[in-house]
């Protein structure tokens, strides 16, 4: 066992795991979107990101990579975290502007602003259905073509795949598949109504446009300041 | 040719090689790298060939096909030794008459020597030019005496003479200790002290170790490593066998760039030879150690300089860098602990283990030691490679070495680091160049690619050139940096068309700092440095870019081409010419443009004789 | 000799699968030598056909979707065939400070195709380059292996006519 410091706290980890792991072992909250426990981590999102402290040296590194050792120092939410973690997900929604998932992301952060053109791509390049695809699936029907900004998600030529059995994990594991938010969004003020219990889309849509979990206790809009629309 | 057996028979060649060469006879050497291939040297070369064997002057004379000689602006480059005499602009025709006047005559060409624009003075021999005389050329030095397709001509300027004493007179930490003295960093870009790299490759876990060049040389503008490749492959292929003795490795690779042909091919050549002779495969020069090198070609991918995709792309991956947890130099190329170098710091380790340590360390400054290669290129007239120690200063390269600025303009930045670093403006002109140095001041020395800039460069333009390269080239693996960078070039660019708007600059900079912090790589993490920069020095010109204008005249979206009425006399060239029939008035009766139509390409202002095509 | 016709290439013929054997096995049948192996394959074929990057993969026992991925990767490959002559215009810092756009401009309207393009005559493939190397040439175009400095928006135009020319010859 290893032992290690995080956010102030004495932890305990298996010698193999990564920061994000244990973290998670331990209940704390370290966001992130590549990443999902089954398949092997990626590190492309960023959101996990924490501060490591070795040897007096500071550094910013991927949590769902980087392995634990003996006598870390790990903080999860400096400033410049939280900070950076808000203008990922800014860019990330600029790119998939209706996912509900980066939406819910968004209020729980408090990021109320976008200050990017939003486009309406579908996909974040998270990779977890390749990865979903090679890995437990063993079939490798899917992969990434290009790269930079015409980096995507295909199949071979764009054709159904020879190797491809149907069997839909791709679209079990996608993020971005759940149902989509169809509030208005421009570059301006999120909605953020999808954490607010007392939903704000039932008088302008007649019609619950997201789905809430809590039982509508309390209402939150102090958080949104300008309301939602 | 028979393989050397052992280093007496090495001594015994070298010798040979010696002694059948006289010093004093005439030799021709010109300049065969690329960029003097592209001014068409291959013809002088015939053209020297077939006129001293017209003259029956071949038993007398040789003809030396060299690497690159750095004055590049100059060339094709030919110099007659052993005078040493410079011969600059040389063109096929001349050949007959260098042969007759200064071969068979000892006379010179009067109007092929390099004449100082500023002084007017001339001068005959290659040590006196002003271009080398505050370089230090230690590396690039050697291509004047060194045909790359011909191994003997690098034994006989003691080529492999360092492999033998490390081989016969060292121990394998001996030699990782002799470059750890000297003081040597990688010259690839982050440099990080190599002596300390081969000790962690050699006590990293695993029998099976490997040694790579790193020969990908990305950054647009810099092309040192191609010359050194081209010119003098045996000097890397033998630091490369010194350091795989040191750690402990069998195997090496060597990875070039796709767009490097003659890198590959002389290099190719080099490789066969070293082979023939015994340099290369198994019990070299029968010490008992084994090594052998391959070839593995880039597709074109800036990002494949990174050493993680660059080993990627090795394994026939596509070249997506992976986080640096775990050092390459324990768990590299397929997993194996791996040493990764540039070219160029390849390069220096014989001549290290030849001279030792101290000879090294004496050259640079505290923290950064040696020589370093630099691309002196755009806005300057003596365009080429230059070498000079560390702590030189830039106005030195640039002023004294350089030549200053073409046409009178004035200076206004220069660039290094490629699209990794900044831009440093003149205020800093003063600055010493070594490692730490240009990080202070927000680049980085990158592998030498030095830009310079005049008042007609726009600083916005410059920032949006390098963001859109780094898109273009990212892997697009991470978010910070493919969102990122996007965001980052779409700010820039409403800023260049006027679009901008008074948030837009601290918005850029939040981004740049998120960019530079959460990215995977350091393509991403160093891709703010050309915004960072040039918001930090020229921010005066940012804002006048808010304020609609471009100073430098280059944003076609807040310039205008008019036509002044006192210089045009109506010859109608430019009417004719415009793409757009953008421009009207009648013969011999001044012109205007119609500014709605006008699409700013700039032809009526290269195409006019008078001068009477203006920007605002 | 296995052949196969490849819908891309319909104008071209019929695909010889025999040449790609032949280059898989020169090096080996290495995995690790596909970038090596797709670069040999494009210089016989001139771009890479579907056919030839699906024998790729089956020879060399890795997923189509590798092979794809990596022809999608490097700038190095091309999946559609290119003209007779191809044009390549330097965008490296050192030419693009000496006025490298307003020549890739002018170049794009007279071929009218972008850059990555091959004009409908299949004359003329147009492609951006990140820096020759020549730069004290610069700005610089090459086509095909004509190395052509110091370049102006006004030099495009003779430039392109002299090989519409040497096609005709």
């Amino acid at each position: 066992m290893v032992n290690l410091i995080i956010d102030g706290v004495k932890v305990q980890a298996e010698e193999d795991s990564t920061i994000l792991e244990v973290a998670r072992f331990y209940g704390i909250d370290i966001p992130a979107l590549c990443y999902h426990e089954d398949l092997s981590p990626y590190g492309a999102c960023r959101l996990c990101t924490v501060e490591v402290e070795e040897k007096g040296r500071k550094r910013l590194v991927a949590s769902c990579l980087y392995p634990v050792k003996e006598g870390l120092r790990v903080r999860t939410h400096t400033a410049r975290i939280v900070n950076g973690r808000k203008m990922i997900l800014e860019l990330l929604l600029a790119r998939c502007s209706n996912s509900k998932i980066l939406q819910d992301m968004a209020s729980k952060m408090g990021l109320q602003r976008l200050r990017f053109k939003p486009e309406n791509d579908d996909c974040i390049l998270c990779g977890l259905c390749v990865r979903m695809c090679a890995e437990q699936m063993r079939s490798g029907a899917l992969g990434f073509i290009g790269r930079g900004d015409t980096r995507e998600v295909v199949t071979p030529f764009r054709e159904k795949s020879e190797v491809c059995r149907g069997c839909g994990a791709c679209m079990y594991i996608c993020p971005a598949m759940e149902l989509q938010c169809r509030g208005i969004v421009s570059s301006g003020d999120l909605c953020n109504s999808c954490l607010v219990i007392s939903p704000q889309c039932l008088e302008k849509y007649d019609q619950v446009m997201c789905y809430v979990e809590s039982c509508g206790g309390c209402t939150q809009k102090d958080r949104i300041g300008k309301g939602g629309k | 040719m028979k393989r050397i057996k052992n280093r007496d028979d090495l001594e015994k060649l070298r010798r040979t090689i010696v002694e059948g060469r006289d010093p004093k006879r005439t030799c021709i050497a010109i300049c065969a790298g690329t960029g003097c291939q592209a001014y068409e040297c291959e013809k002088v070369v015939e053209a020297f060939t077939s006129e001293i064997e017209k003259q029956k002057m071949k038993g007398k004379t040789d003809i030396r096909r060299t690497g690159c000689r750095g004055f590049c602006q100059r060339g094709p480059i030919t110099v007659v030794y052993p005078e040493g005499i410079f011969y600059q602009r040389v063109k096929s025709e001349d050949a007959k008459e260098i042969v007759s006047e200064t071969i068979m005559n000892k006379r010179i060409v009067d109007r092929l020597l390099y004449v100082d624009p500023s002084t007017g003075q001339k001068f005959v021999f290659e040590k006196d030019v002003p271009f080398y005389n505050k370089q230090m050329r230690i590396l690039l030095g050697h291509n004047a005496y060194v045909d790359a397709t011909k191994i003997e001509d690098y034994i006989a300027i003691d080529g492999y003479s360092a492999l033998e004493k490390a081989l016969f007179e060292m121990k394998p930490e001996q030699v990782i200790d002799v470059i750890k003295q000297s003081g040597l960093r990688g010259r690839g870009g982050a440099g990080f002290p190599t002596g300390d790299k081969w000790e962690m490759c050699r006590k990293a876990n695993g029998d099976v170790k490997y040694v790579i060049c790193n020969a990908d040389e990305g950054d647009p503008g810099a092309y040192m490593n191609r010359s050194l490749l081209e010119g003098n492959p045996h000097s890397i292929i033998e630091g490369m066998i010194i350091g795989a003795y040191a750690i402990g490795s069998n195997e090496g690779y060597v990875y070039v760039r796709y767009e490097y042909p003659l890198a590959v091919k002389n290099l190719t050549t080099a490789l066969g030879q070293a082979r023939e002779h015994g340099f290369l495969g198994k019990d070299i020069l029968g010490s008992g150690f084994s090594f052998d090198i391959e070839i593995r070609r880039g597709g074109g991918a800036f990002v494949c300089g990174e050493s993680t995709a660059l080993m990627a792309s090795i394994e026939g991956k596509v070249g997506e860098p992976r986080s640096k947890y775990v050092h390459t130099a324990e768990k590299g190329l397929w997993n194996r602990p791996s040493n990764l170098n540039n070219v160029e710091t390849w390069a220096n380790v014989p001549l290290i283990i030849l001279k030792g340590a101290n000879w090294f360390s004496n050259i640079g400054t505290e923290k950064s030691k040696g020589t370093k290669i630099f691309s002196l290129v755009g806005k300057i007239n003596n365009t080429g490679l230059v070498e000079v120690p560390m702590g030189i200063t830039l106005r030195e390269i640039i002023y004294d070495i350089g030549g200053g600025i073409p046409d009178g303009k004035k200076f206004k930045a220069v660039q290094t680091g490629g699209p990794s670093g900044g831009c440093i403006p003149e205020k800093l002109l003063n600055l010493p160049v070594d490692f730490e140095r240009l990080t202070e001041v927000g680049s980085m020395m990158g592998s030498g690619g030095m830009i310079v800039m005049d008042e007609n460069t726009c600083m916005v333009d410059v920032a949006k050139y390098f963001l859109k390269f780094l898109l273009e080239e990212s892997c697009g693996k991470c978010t910070p940096c493919r969102e990122g960078i996007k965001r980052m070039l779409e700010i820039s660019d409403n800023i260049s068309s006027g679009r901008g708007e008074s948030e837009d600059l601290k918005l850029l900079e939040e981004l740049a700092t998120v960019v530079k912090d959460f990215s995977l790589c350091g393509l991403g993490q160093t891709a703010s440095n050309p915004v960072l920069s040039t918001v930090q020095y020229f921010r005066d010109e940012y804002e006048a870019h808010l304020d609609g204008k471009c100073p430098a005249g280059v944003c076609k979206a807040l310039i205008e081409y008019f036509i002044h009425e006192d210089k045009c006399n109506g010859c109608g060239l430019c009417r004719k010419n415009c793409p757009e029939n953008a421009i009207i008035g009648e013969p011999k009766k001044p012109h205007a443009i119609v500014s709605e139509k006008c699409i700013k390409c700039g032809i009526c202002r290269e195409i006019c004789k008078f001068e009477a095509v203006a920007i605002t | 000799m296995n052949e196969t016709r490849d819908k891309n290439s319909e104008t071209l013929g019929i695909v010889e699968l025999g040449k790609v054997d032949a280059i898989i096995n020169n090096y080996g049948s290495d995995k690790s030598s596909l970038i090596a192996i797709l670069q040999d394959a494009q210089a016989e074929y001139g771009y890479l056909p579907q056919e030839v990057m699906r024998r790729v993969a089956t020879n060399l026992g890795i997923p189509l979707i590798q092979v794809f991925g990596v022809a999608t990767f490097f700038r190095a490959f091309r999946l559609t065939p290119k003209g007779r002559f191809l044009v390549r215009v330097c965008l490296g810092t050192a030419c693009h400070v000496r006025g490298a756009p307003s020549v890739l401009e002018e170049t794009e309207r007279r071929l009218k195709v972008k850059a990555g393009g091959t004009t409908d005559d299949g004359l003329f493939t147009l492609e951006t380059v990140n820096c020759l190397g020549c730069c004290a040439l610069g700005p610089v175009a090459v086509v095909g292996d004509e190395y052509v400095g110091q370049m102006k928006a006004t030099k495009v135009a003779p430039l392109i006519k002299k090989y519409a020319k040497k096609s005709k010859g």
